[in-house]
């Protein structure tokens, strides 16, 4: 038997998984519409290979992936592409994003697939290319595509595979029933993995809260070498991908690094069959399990869920009140995040619907001073002192942050829950990391933008020595040649002359460049240029810009003040130009006496009008 | 000596401490002299957190200028673009107390990158020598275009165009740059368990 | 319909503030019941009035701050510091100390470092100490637990009349810390002889007053409200230097550990005042050095100090220490090296 280690903190939420494991899985059936979300999981989103209007069949790649990180995503049923838009999506901000909407025409006609017949002759590679095109991705946490997690560098050998079966959070019980009842399926994808790989030690870690799946599990491997099942105490947060390591191993993940730097890749269960799935009946991943509980539900089971069905179905399925429910959650209740609608598609990393009543779940009490009891410190699986980032965190103190070691978070929530002052510390460290994460690309850019404005402050200055050099060297140039002339001044009478023809020449070249310039508008006008393109536009920016600043909507008596402000001031400004006229005596005397007159007689026809609309 | 003390106690005092401080104060004086340190570091420092939009709503001629009057002594919040974020990060290295952004310099607003809309561009080259960064592609009577990468959202080519062809856009949040905001501190009057979920 | 989207977790534990600070409440009852039964009513009276000012200047300083007043009561810290101030003075202390004392816990030592949460100090002994420096007179003048047997305990209305009137002519005697203090040249056994009222082990009356608060220390520590950590560290520490230092009973012993262990506050403050989160230690290790450190200052300032007991001043000493031993008992991050180089 395998030692098993303990990790520090962790809590023991009241686990509520009893309600859902009274039925087997249950297929959801087909619903009216399904949705896949292009963008399902971290990374690039994929991109869409069919039109609205299009025919689809089951299985049948609809978007391929883009770049390393991502996956494709499949038609779960035959039917109809009847949209390409933005819908709402499972993601905790309740943004839409683009989807490909799908009706099911019901007769749910499988594309032409096949398995592999004996997998242990194909190559990695090779496998790894089937897993990649069946869009297999993590169905435990972040959907990391699992090709990616299962492509493992030369450089960091692979020893351990650990399926995590752990199922930590309260109220999700889609492993266990998957254990329960699948277990074959589970040992198989398991080898495939393991096979992949290469490694010998295969362990599959299961809370022992589940003796049955534990049970099955383990007369399922029995025949499988290498393949254990080690069961430990029932802890949230022992799912975590490191806290499970340390379980299973003692060993820590280092700071920031990846499992694989201790040799170790860990999978999730439900990854294991979608794996043995795309591999033996080359079948993509088109569906999953999902738990759909909480007291709102009278039916509270697991079902087989084609992926891309909006929750409502599978609300409705389990016989949920919606009047008893405020709010609905994707995942557990520790981690899992609220959904702002019931019309949001599962997805492949949904493994549970929580419809809780407001008794099950009660709203969060109003935060109160934080004491520095210490509790959340004592229950964190990091060892971290939440109470301390807690105070950084409200004070955005970023540097202090990072010292604390805030990005060894795991946000799994422990703190927040048991936090007697109904602090939401997770929230505050969610928010903290990715004000830090903005904080450290706005610095990067602004050293960028640093570097750009000294180098230009550079070159404007080179510039300018340059023509403070070029101005330089022509004046002593000219002073040279002063010099020179000066020495020929004798010959004063014979230089005029060349002077003269200097003059010429200088008009000649200049008339030539006229002409030239001329004859290119001429080109320009008739190559069906505006030689004048650039004034135009200027004049018309400026008739909008007048406009624009027209725009606000004045009173008629604000326009015709405004107007007699200005009548005025061209009055006074004419009755200045009048008046200096007067004194030197020119000839515009009498133009600008009439146009004074002109001025007045608007101002008050103007002041006539304001006080009409006055007394209106 | 000891006597004259005895019967002028107040003026030896004094005389004691006026020394003292002439004394102390020459020496400080020296050492300021002697110890000078080349260039000025912390400008250097100030310099590194501004965020270097170079954009002069602090009112001076860009990041560089205001670093050194902050080391001189200038305000630390006049920078909009920075915020409150920048503010701190100042109030931490000069070790003073943090203050809210000063309004009169402008409000902090979400990051925006100009857009020059092409069709409508002259290629008058009046934003590429406004851009303080060099960010703007082009030459005379060619089309201009920014590279929204390096625009920093001064918007000090926007006033120069003639045309009126560019625009401020203000950065969309995506899905890749969406991020959980703090949790709201609760409001005084929502302290209450009932009053929250009456507003709720 | 939009749902409401609150951020995970979204389950919590039952337990907020204001129940740990309930139950805090109910575990001080066994030992407030000895005290009573021992010393009369003037415990209650203490505690009843102390609590009174405490809700009145909590409520003062929340308004002058501009909070929300019930919100802020109805933690029920103010409440706390105000029955364990209660029960630190001796009973039948006249109302003025009281008032003083409370006035300075939560004016100045709570609300004057920003309240609930803030406060470096523990404030029911910051204004245990203020007292105990202003008025050592009236802060050391216990009554005599012999009452019980001699049926001149006072009863609710000389209690009250002790508090307000002053004039009650009680039998107050020194208490079983004060003999040994000044008792030096006498032989233990000697002491032990001397002063039937003494009891058993730590003093008539004051092994059961510390019983009950052992008792609900207990309990508390049964409910999570505290981990054991400092207060089995600070009573190991306690008896450790009790024992290195009595040596059989000489004239010059420091009196056995079960003495120490019994008598004064030692169960009081190990339960109820170094558990206090606000101004403790915050992480696992550095509780236990936390409580240790209250351990032996307890024993030397009530061996070589000049007050009789130290409970007090030992908490007020190691609240200071507390931001040092955080600092240096950071718990090591899941994924860092010991060295802490990363």
């Amino acid at each position: 038997m395998r030692k098993v280690w303990d990790i520090p903190g962790g809590v023991h939420p009241p686990e509520n998984k009893a309600q859902s494991v009274t039925r087997p899985i249950a297929s959801a059936g087909i619903p009216d519409v399904l949705i896949y979300p292009l963008s399902q999981h971290i990374g690039a989103a994929a991109v869409p290979l069919v039109e609205k209007g299009d025919l689809v069949l089951k299985g049948q790649m609809i978007a391929e992936a883009m770049g390393f990180v991502s996956a494709p995503v499949h038609a779960a049923t035959s039917g109809r592409v009847t949209a390409i838009e933005e819908r709402v999506i499972a993601h905790p901000s309740g943004m839409h994003a683009p989807c490909i909407v799908i009706e099911p025409d019901g007769e749910n006609r499988w594309i032409e697939h096949s398995g592999l017949e004996d997998y242990t002759s194909a190559t990695p590679a090779e496998l790894l290319s089937i897993i990649h095109d069946a869009g297999v991705a993590g169905m435990g946490g972040a959907g990391f595509p699992s090709a990616v997690k299962l492509s493992t560098r030369p450089d960091t050998p692979i020893h351990t595979l650990i399926i995590n079966g752990t199922e930590c959070e309260p109220y999700i019980t889609s492993d266990d029933m998957l254990m329960r009842e699948r277990a074959d399926e589970i040992v198989r994808g398991t080898e495939i993995i393991a096979h992949i790989l290469g490694v010998s030690s295969i362990i599959i870690g299961v809370e022992d809260n589940k003796p049955e799946g534990i049970a099955s599990l383990r007369s399922a491997a029995e025949h499988s070498a290498g393949i254990e099942v080690i069961s430990f105490p029932t802890k949230y947060p022992s799912g975590g991908e490191k806290q499970l390591i340390q379980i299973l191993t003692g060993q820590e993940v280092p700071s920031g690094g990846l499992p694989s730097a201790l040799g170790i890749v860990c999978q999730n269960l439900g990854t294991t069959v979608a794996v043995h799935h795309a591999v033996d009946r080359g079948e993509p991943l088109i569906s999953r399990i999902i738990t759909v509980t909480g007291d709102s539900c009278r039916e509270p089971a697991n079902y087989e869920v084609l992926l891309g069905t909006p929750a409502s179905h599978l609300l409705e399925l389990s016989g949920q009140q919606p009047e008893l429910c405020e709010r609905l959650i994707m995942g557990g209740p520790m981690m899992g995040f609220a959904l702002e609608s019931a019309e949001v598609p599962v997805v492949k990393t949904t493994n549970c619907l929580l419809a809780p009543t407001r008794a099950e779940l009660p709203p969060a009490a109003p935060q109160q001073a934080c004491i520095r009891c210490g509790i959340c410190a004592e229950a964190c699986p990091a060892s971290l002192l939440p109470q301390q980032l807690f105070w950084y965190a409200t004070a955005k103190e970023y540097e202090k942050l990072e010292a604390h070691n805030l990005f060894d978070c795991i946000e799994c929530g422990a703190c927040s829950f048991v936090c007697p002052s109904n602090i939401p510390l997770v929230q505050y460290y969610r928010a903290s990391k990715a004000d830090i994460r903005r904080h450290h690309l706005d610095h990067e850019r602004s050293e960028r933008s640093r570097a750009r404005f000294e180098s230009r402050q550079q070159r404007i200055e080179q510039e300018e020595a340059e023509k403070q050099a070029r101005r330089q060297a022509r004046r002593e140039a000219a002073q040279a040649r002063a010099k020179e002339a000066g020495t020929k001044q004798p010959s004063r009478s014979d230089a005029a002359p060349d002077a003269a023809d200097v003059i010429r020449a200088a008009i000649e070249r200049s008339q030539a460049k006229k002409q030239a310039a001329a004859a290119q508008s001429q080109a320009q006008a008739d190559m069906g240029i505006e030689p004048d393109s650039a004034q135009d536009a200027i004049d018309r920016a400026m008739a909008k810009r007048a406009a624009a600043a027209a725009a606000p909507k004045l009173s008629p008596v604000e326009q015709l003040q405004n107007n007699l402000a200005s009548v005025q001031s061209r009055i006074s400004k004419t009755g200045e130009k009048l008046e200096q006229a007067r004194t030197t005596g020119e000839d515009t005397v009498s133009i600008l006496e009439s146009s004074v007159a002109k001025l007045e007689a608007k101002r008050d026809q103007i002041l006539a009008e304001i006080e009409e609309l006055g007394d209106s | 000596m000891y006597e004259l003390i005895a019967q002028y106690p107040f003026m030896a005092a004094i005389l004691a401490l006026v020394g003292l401080g002439m004394a102390f104060g020459s020496l400080l004086g020296f050492a300021a002299i002697r110890f000078r340190t080349e260039g000025d570091p912390i400008a250097d420092q100030i310099n590194a957190i501004l965020p270097q939009t170079q954009c002069g709503q602090c009112g001076f001629p860009g990041c560089r200028p205001y670093a050194e009057a902050i080391a001189d002594g200038e305000a630390i919040n006049k920078c909009p673009p920075g915020g409150e974020a920048t503010i701190n990060d100042l109030a931490t290295l000069l070790d003073v107390e943090p203050m809210p952004l000063d309004e009169e310099h402008g409000e902090e607003k979400p990051r925006a990158v100009a857009y020059i809309r092409e069709d409508e561009c002259i290629g008058c080259t009046k934003c590429i020598q406004a851009c303080p960064v060099d960010a703007i592609l082009g030459a005379a009577k060619l089309m201009h275009t920014v590279i929204a990468s390096e625009c920093t959202g001064c918007d000090l080519c926007v006033e120069p165009c003639p045309v009126d062809c560019i625009d401020m856009i203000t950065e969309e949040t995506t899905l890749q740059t969406w991020k959980w905001p703090l949790p709201a501190r609760v409001p005084r009057e929502l302290v209450i368990a009932t009053d929250a979920e009456q507003a709720a | 319909m939009l749902l409401s989207t609150p951020t995970s977790p979204h389950a919590h534990t039952p337990l907020d503030t204001s129940g740990l600070m309930r139950l805090v409440i109910l575990a001080t009852l066994p030992g407030v019941a000895a005290l009573t039964w021992f010393f009369g009513w003037g415990t209650i009276v203490n505690i009843a009035f102390a609590s009174l000012i405490a809700l009145a200047c909590e409520a003062f300083a929340l308004y002058l701050r501009g909070r929300r007043v019930m919100f802020y009561l109805r933690d029920c810290s103010a409440l706390v510091t105000a029955i364990l101030l209660g029960i630190a003075l001796p009973p039948g202390s006249p109302w003025w100390i009281i008032a003083v004392g409370i006035v300075f816990a939560i004016l100045i030592a709570k609300q004057l470092y920003g309240g609930m949460g803030y406060n470096p100090f523990n404030p029911a002994m910051a204004g245990y100490v203020v007292l105990l420096i202003s008025f050592p007179l009236e802060m050391t003048r216990w009554l005599s637990p012999l009452g019980t047997f001699e049926g001149s305990v006072p009863g609710l209305m000389e209690a009250l009349q002790l508090c307000f009137g002053g004039g009650f002519d009680a039998h107050t005697m020194a208490t079983t810390l004060d003999v040994f203090k000044q008792g030096a040249g006498l032989m233990v056994a000697d002491v032990w002889q001397q002063n039937p009222q003494f009891g058993r082990w730590g003093g008539l009356g004051w092994e059961w007053v510390n019983i009950g608060f052992l008792a609900g220390g207990c309990y508390l520590l049964h409910r999570g409200v505290f981990t054991w950590h400092a207060p089995m560290s600070m009573l190991i520490a306690l008896t450790a230097m009790a024992a290195v230092f009595y040596d059989g009973g000489s004239s010059a012993s420091g009196g056995s550990p079960l003495m120490h262990l019994l008598s004064g506050a030692t169960m009081l403050g190990a339960f109820f005042i170094i558990t206090d989160p606000v101004s403790s230690a915050v992480s696992t290790r550095g509780r236990l050095i936390y409580g240790a450190l209250a351990g032996v200052l307890v024993y030397v300032i009530r061996r070589w100090g000049n007050y009789p007991d130290a409970v007090a001043f030992a908490v007020l000493i190691v609240n200071f220490a507390a931001p040092f031993i955080d600092h240096y008992t950071m718990p090591r991050t899941y994924g860092h090296n010991r060295g802490g180089s990363d």
